[in-house]
């Protein structure tokens, strides 16, 4: 298919015709899903917060059920699909390969999301993102979401054809860019997940219709775990890529060591997807060796590779403003860092915020015996609001201030209110996120309409510091959600009303990446090394919050009944 | 060597990795490791370890034997804030209890003593439930299908709260049981 390629005169990226449109298309979409998520969160927030309980029990479980999908799938997915594009066919500066099939993705992917709304809205599918067996949900919810994985499937293998592309036209000399070598993990990591999808929601389906008589409870939750909880991995791979691109095109970072970054990415790959387990350790089902083994990783390798990039991410920063200059003290050059710039700010936010709340939490929530302290509580939906929406939702935020100049051709809208946007995002959520883990630590339940317990035969008192947190969660949830609304007025406004921006030259032909000059690799041999202090203080204070906490939790766990 | 560039230095496997990345390296490696040796050092030590023991089984069949029990051990009734009445039933010291999660209530009410040993058979007759025994805060899922056996030794007395906390359907919140210690 003919094509051609735009060198954009800010950035030099360089956007090919079919690539260019299919990520703009897909980061739409993705935009719109954020807006229905952000709706119905606000029913939840409002629900939940006992001062006000919004909405009656049928569509609180509802608007719950959409809320769960439509930001865990829709928006995550479709803003990934935009990002695998990017990393390959922008970064390899390559044609985009099949790109009809990219539209296949694309409207499979509409059709998918949508139907599985309209499911949902229609009331008969409140079965929450997880829709364990055998409550039964209608077929077009299941067949909706395996439409919408299907998609997802398809764009992984047009990614991975156009790795191939670019090998093959030579467009670049030696190894892939650290980004696309994060979002090939996402992508592996995405092709395993999905095809595990299939492996349950195609039973499920044929369930629902009447065509198979049972599914086993139990199995169902540790098949369909490999879906719900290997997808949350697929953001983890490609947040962290975002986190390596955002510091290089802002401050020109680079990886401390190549080797030591895609190792731990390669741990990933092979270690992430055990994930099923963390949500069984509280089920009868499995037996505790398999529990220990699995809940950890296989002995905490991919825990090990977060903490990884937990340093090389700040520490290329460090390195990159200590090469500037920024040399005084431990922290001059984090002082002196780009606060300004949004997308700087929300990676930044989004790397503190996903370690020191998001990762911590959830490795004490993924421990055999603490997880009985945490299961189902209210600290689960915590944990993860500090995973995928402080960790990946903000870091898609933040990469979208440089998107949509160079992509989309406008100026962000009122630069102001753009600087403030990731804190008020980040430090809300961020805050939401702690005192619902608070209010869980309490024993509050997740997915509850009724905290008084409503027509129940008995009554039962929540502690008075488990209502304030949920009063916090309430309060600090909606100041969130004006984060989030402003982030989307800034995005589509700008979409409409921004300043048109010069597209830049366009060519018939790709212009390869120079490979590096011999002068340049020799330069930065041996001679080019920073030392990063600040950023070996930064880690050892995560590791201490990590190893307190950790152990205040055992401490919990020993002061519980006797379980054996 | 930029993150959105291929790394300048070909053979980029082969560059020294910088002294302070080993040293973290090492430790994410150690505390990992004390991670790990941590559960299996409870499972021996520890005091709180969630039982292994399950069977597969049917609601019928959960149902029968959790009857039984209840026809054989209860000591009195008591009346629900909604009018029904429930069977407060004495687990004998050291002996087997069975608590039945279905829409939408835990069926009967257990009586315990302090410092005994019981094992509590947990089952469901529908849907996925969850056992979150308040203010304790111990939570189990409950799986229908299966029969879980858990150990427990009550450390505290009084009146306890069990709450249901997986999503069971609109009657969810009212879903309420109760455990006396005596």
């Amino acid at each position: 298919m003919a094509t051609t390629y735009r060198t954009c005169p800010a950035s030099g990226l360089q956007f090919e015709a079919h690539a260019e449109k299919l990520m703009k298309w897909n980061a739409v979409a993705a935009v719109l899903w954020l807006l229905v998520g952000g709706i119905t969160a606000i029913g939840v927030i409002m629900t939940r917060w006992p001062a006000f309980k919004l909405l009656p029990p049928d569509q609180f479980y509802t608007i719950l059920t959409a809320h769960g999908v439509d930001m865990l799938l829709c928006w995550i997915i479709f803003f990934e699909m935009a990002v695998l594009y990017f990393a390959s066919s922008v970064l390899l500066r390559c044609r985009l390969a099949t790109p009809k099939w990219g539209w296949v993705q694309f409207w499979l992917m509409v059709v998918g999301s949508v139907m599985t709304n309209v499911a949902i809205f229609q009331g008969e599918s409140s079965v929450m993102f997880t829709s364990y067996v055998p409550m039964m949900a209608a077929p077009h919810f299941y067949l909706g979401l395996i439409l919408f994985a299907v998609g997802a499937l398809i764009g992984c293998f047009v990614f991975l054809g156009t790795l191939v592309v670019a090998k093959k036209d030579k467009t670049y000399t030696g190894s892939i860019p650290m980004v696309t070598f994060g979002a090939l993990t996402a992508c592996i990591i995405a092709i395993f997940t999905i095809l595990t999808g299939a492996g349950i929601l195609l039973p499920t389906l044929a369930w629902s219709l009447g065509l198979i008589k049972e599914i086993d409870a139990q199995l169902y939750r540790m098949v369909w775990w490999g879906l719900g909880h290997s997808s949350q991995q697929i953001n983890v791979s490609a947040h962290v890529a975002i986190w390596y691109l955002i510091p290089a095109v802002v401050i020109g970072a680079k990886p401390l060591s190549e080797k030591v970054s895609r190792g731990a990415f390669l741990m990933y790959i092979l270690f992430l997807q055990l994930a099923s387990a963390h949500h069984l350790l509280s089920d009868p089902g499995m037996s505790a060796e398999w529990k220990v083994l699995n809940t950890s990783y296989f002995m905490y390798f991919a825990v090990m590779a977060s903490m990884i990039h937990g340093f090389t991410v700040p520490g290329a920063i460090e390195a990159a403003q200590r090469r500037k200059g920024f040399t005084n003290g431990l922290f001059e050059w984090l002082r002196k860092a780009p606060w300004g710039n949004p997308a700087f700010a929300g990676m930044f936010i989004s790397l503190v915020s996903f370690g020191f709340l998001g990762g911590i939490s959830g490795v004490v929530l993924g421990t055999e015996q603490i997880n009985m302290l945490m299961h189902n509580t209210f600290y689960v939906p915590g944990h993860f609001h500090t995973t995928v929406v402080t960790g990946t939702t903000l870091a898609f935020m933040a990469v979208t201030y440089l998107l949509v100049p160079t992509l989309f051709k406008r100026e962000m809208i009122h630069p102001k209110l753009c600087q403030i946007q990731p804190y008020l995002f980040g430090i809300a959520m961020s805050i939401t996120g702690l005192v619902m883990m608070g209010a869980g630590t309490l024993g509050v339940s997740r997915r509850h309409w009724d905290m008084a317990f409503s027509g129940a035969p008995f009554q039962y008192e929540w502690p008075g510091a488990a209502m304030l947190m949920m009063g916090m969660t309430g309060f600090f949830g909606m100041v969130t959600i004006v984060g989030g609304a402003l982030w989307i007025y800034l995005v589509v406004g700008s979409l409409l009303w921004g300043k048109k921006l010069e597209g830049g030259a366009v060519s018939d032909k790709p212009t390869p990446i120079p490979a590096a000059t011999p002068a340049a690799s020799a330069s930065h041999h041996g001679s080019d090394h920073v030392g990063v202090p600040g950023t070996v203080v930064l880690v050892m204070a995560l590791l201490v919050s990590f190893v307190l906490y950790y152990f205040v939790n055992w401490k919990y766990l020993s002061e519980v009944w006797l379980l054996s | 060597m930029s993150a959105i560039l291929p790394p300048s230095e070909r053979l980029w496997w082969k560059e020294p990795i910088a002294k302070t990345e080993w040293m973290w390296i090492a430790i994410a490696f150690v505390w990992g490791m004390i991670m790990f040796v941590m559960m299996i050092y409870w499972h021996i030590y520890g005091k709180q370890n969630l039982s292994n023991e399950a069977y597969k089984t049917t609601p019928e069949a959960y149902a029968a034997k959790a009857e039984k029990f209840i026809a054989e051990n209860t000591v009195r009734n008591e009346t629900g804030l909604d009018g029904n009445e429930i069977p407060v039933v004495k687990v004998p010291n050291g002996g087997e209890g069975y608590l039945i999660a279905r829409l939408w209530n835990w069926y009967p009410i257990l009586e315990l003593e302090k410092g005994q040993e019981y094992k509590i058979h947990l089952s469901s007759m529908d849907y996925n439930h969850g056992f979150s025994l308040q203010p304790v805060n111990i939570n189990i899922q409950v799986v229908p299908g299966y029969e879980h056996v858990v150990k427990m030794t009550p450390t505290s007395s009084g009146t306890f709260a069990i709450v249901c906390n997986e999503f069971c359907g609109i009657g969810h919140h009212s879903m309420l049981g109760r455990i006396y210690v005596k």
